[in-house]
C-alpha cells in the first residue's frame, strides 16, 4: 500500500548563504495492507521529515514514495488532493482549523468532503466524540478554545472518521490519560483490522509493542556526513 | 476531466513594466488556487486578465463554457464575456463598493443578477434574494437596507451573496479578507469553505495573507515581479519553500 524507493531529501536555505541541508538519502520503507510499521530513531533522525514526505508535505529530492500507486514524489497537486481525499490519512501533532467552526463538523469535515450525507458524518462523528471522551457540551464550540489534550482529542476522531485505506500517525497518544490511550490504540487496531496500512511514531514504548508489526530505524537514512 | 480553466502564457505589460508574465496553469472544477506575492507582484494584473476586466497583450485564457465546450475568453465577443461574467463567473473584490450597487437595496443587489440572467418574477426574486442572505448570515429583516447602512463585513458578505446566486463555476476573488477585522475575517472564511464544498465551486483566491490561503486553498502560486516563481500545494509550497523568495515570505510572518 505504501512503497518507498530510494528517497532522499534536502533542504535548501536561499536566504542563509544558500546552504543545503542533507537531511536523508535512501529511504526505502514498503507497508501493505492491515500492516503498522513504527518509525523510531532519535529525536532529529527524520522520523516527521519521512512521514511529511509520504504525505506530500515535503518536496522529495529523488526516489519514488507510492502510495495506493500514486507517486507522490511526482505527482500533480490534484493527484495528491484526490489521494488525500480518499485514500492517505495523516493525523499530526498539531490541530490546525478554520476558527469559529464547531468540533464536530471539524470531525466530520474529511467524510463531508468525499460526499457522506451531513446526518451520517455528524453521527460518526458524535460517536468518535463521544468515545474519546469529550464532553457533549464541547461539540459546539471551536476547538481552538480546547486543551491541549483535548485538541490532540480532536485531532486523532477527525483522522479516523473516515476509513482510509493508509493512515500516517505522528504521535497519536502523547499527552493522553491511560483512558484516552486505551481508545485510540483501539482505533488503530480497529483499522488495521479493517486493512489500513499504517506508519506511526510513538514515543510511549509499550502503545509501540501492542500496535506495531515491526520497527523500522530511520537513522539509517540518515545522509553520511563527509568526516 | 477536463479544467475549467486552461491559461496559456499569458502576459500584460504596462508600457515598458511587466504586469505579468508567461503564466500557465490549469484549474479543475471545485478546484481552489491561491495566488500570493507582495504588493506590485502582478496578482491583481493577473486575475484581472483572467476575469477579462484587463486585455491579456499574449496567451490565452480557456473556459470550458457549458454550451459550446472549452472557448478562448480573450478572443470570443464581448457580449459572450460579458454573459459569463454573469452567469458561470463571478468577481469579488477587495473592497465591497466596487462590487455593490450602493444607492440600491441589499435584495436589490441580489435581485439585479438574477434579474441580468432572465427572472422576472419578482415574489421569486425577492424569495431567493432573502434566502442568501441567510446564507451569508445577514438577517432578512435588513434586506430593504441600502449596502451603505452596512458594516464593512456585511457589505462584503452581501457582495458575496450577489456574486453566487446565480450558481456561477468560476469565482475570482481579489483580497476578500483583506480589511476586515479578525474575527470577520474568520467567519468569512468558514462561510467560503462551506459554499465551495456544497457547490464544487473552483475560485481563484488573490491575497497577500497566508493564514488565509492555507486554510482556503488547495494550491498555491506565488508571484514575484510579474513572474510566477513557485506553484504546488499549498502547505508543501508553504513547509516546504523552494524557491528563496517564497522562503523569505513564509518566514517573514509574525507568529501569533
Amino acid at each position: 500500500m505504501i512503497e518507498l524507493q530510494n528517497v532522499s531529501k534536502s533542504f535548501t536555505l536561499h536566504n542563509q548563504g544558500s546552504a543545503v541541508i542533507p537531511v536523508m538519502e535512501g529511504a526505502t520503507l514498503s507497508v501493505k495492507p492491515g500492516e503498522c510499521v513504527g518509525l523510531v530513531g532519535a529525536s532529529g533522525a527524520g522520523k516527521s521529515t519521512l512521514m511529511r514526505l509520504i504525505y506530500g508535505n515535503y518536496l522529495a529530492a529523488s526516489g519514488s514514495i507510492l502510495v495506493g500507486g500514486v507517486d507522490v514524489a511526482k505527482a500533480e497537486p490534484r493527484e495528491i488532493l484526490a489521494l488525500r481525499r480518499k485514500t492517505l490519512g495523516y493525523v499530526s501533532q498539531f490541530l490546525r482549523v478554520v476558527p469559529r467552526v464547531p468540533a464536530l463538523d471539524v470531525v466530520a469535515e474529511p467524510l463531508l468532503s468525499v460526499g457522506t450525507p451531513i446526518e451520517e458524518a455528524r453521527e460518526k462523528a458524535a460517536t468518535l466524540l463521544a468515545g474519546l471522551n469529550i464532553p457533549e457540551r464541547l461539540w459546539s464550540l471551536s476547538p481552538t478554545t480546547f486543551s491541549g489534550g483535548e485538541q490532540q482529542r480532536v485531532n486523532i476522531a477527525r483522522g479516523f472518521a473516515y476509513d482510509y485505506p493508509a493512515l500516517l500517525l505522528d504521535e497519536p497518544t502523547a499527552s493522553l490519560d491511560a483512558q484516552n490511550r486505551a481508545t485510540v490504540l483501539d482505533l488503530i487496531e480497529g483499522a488495521k483490522a479493517r486493512g489500513a496500512a499504517i506508519v506511526g511514531i510513538f514515543h510511549d514504548e509499550a502503545a509501540r509493542e501492542q500496535v506495531c508489526d515491526r520497527f523500522v530505524d530511520v537513522s539509517g537514512f540518515s545522509p553520511k556526513v563527509a568526516a | 476531466m477536463t479544467p475549467l480553466l486552461q491559461v496559456k502564457d499569458v502576459a500584460k505589460m504596462y508600457g515598458a513594466r511587466i504586469g505579468c508574465t508567461d503564466v500557465s496553469f490549469d484549474l479543475y472544477p471545485g478546484e481552489v488556487m491561491g495566488i500570493v506575492g507582495e504588493s506590485g507582484s502582478g496578482k491583481s494584473t493577473l486575475l484581472n486578465c483572467l476575469a477579462g476586466h484587463l486585455a491579456p497583450d499574449r496567451g490565452e485564457v480557456v473556459f470550458d463554457t457549458r454550451a459550446d465546450g472549452p472557448v478562448d475568453t480573450v478572443t470570443m465577443s464581448e457580449p459572450a464575456r460579458r454573459m459569463l461574467g454573469r452567469t458561470d463567473w463571478a468577481f469579488v473584490h477587495q473592497h465591497a463598493r466596487d462590487g455593490l450597487r450602493m444607492s440600491v437595496s441589499a435584495g436589490g443587489n441580489i435581485g439585479e443578477r438574477l434579474m441580468a440572467v432572465g427572472d422576472r418574477h419578482y415574489g421569486d426574486i425577492r424569495a431567493r434574494a432573502a434566502d442568501w442572505l441567510g446564507r451569508v448570515e445577514i438577517s432578512d429583516a435588513r434586506i430593504d437596507d441600502r449596502p451603505s447602512a452596512f458594516s464593512g463585513g456585511m457589505q462584503q458578505r452581501l457582495q458575496i451573496a450577489r456574486n453566487l446566486v446565480t450558481g456561477p463555476r468560476l469565482v475570482f476573488m481579489d483580497e476578500p479578507t483583506g480589511g476586515l477585522d479578525v474575527s470577520v475575517q474568520a467567519r468569512l472564511l468558514d462561510l467560503l469553505r462551506g459554499l465551495v464544498r456544497e457547490m464544487g465551486l473552483s475560485a481563484i483566491i488573490v491575497t497577500h495573507d497566508l493564514a488565509v490561503v492555507r486554510l482556503l486553498a488547495d494550491r498555491l502560486m506565488v508571484m514575484k515581479d510579474g513572474h510566477v516563481v513557485e506553484t504546488g500545494l499549498t502547505d508543501q509550497v508553504l513547509d516546504d519553500p523552494q524557491h528563496g523568495y517564497t522562503q523569505l515570505l513564509v518566514s517573514s510572518v509574525l507568529q501569533v
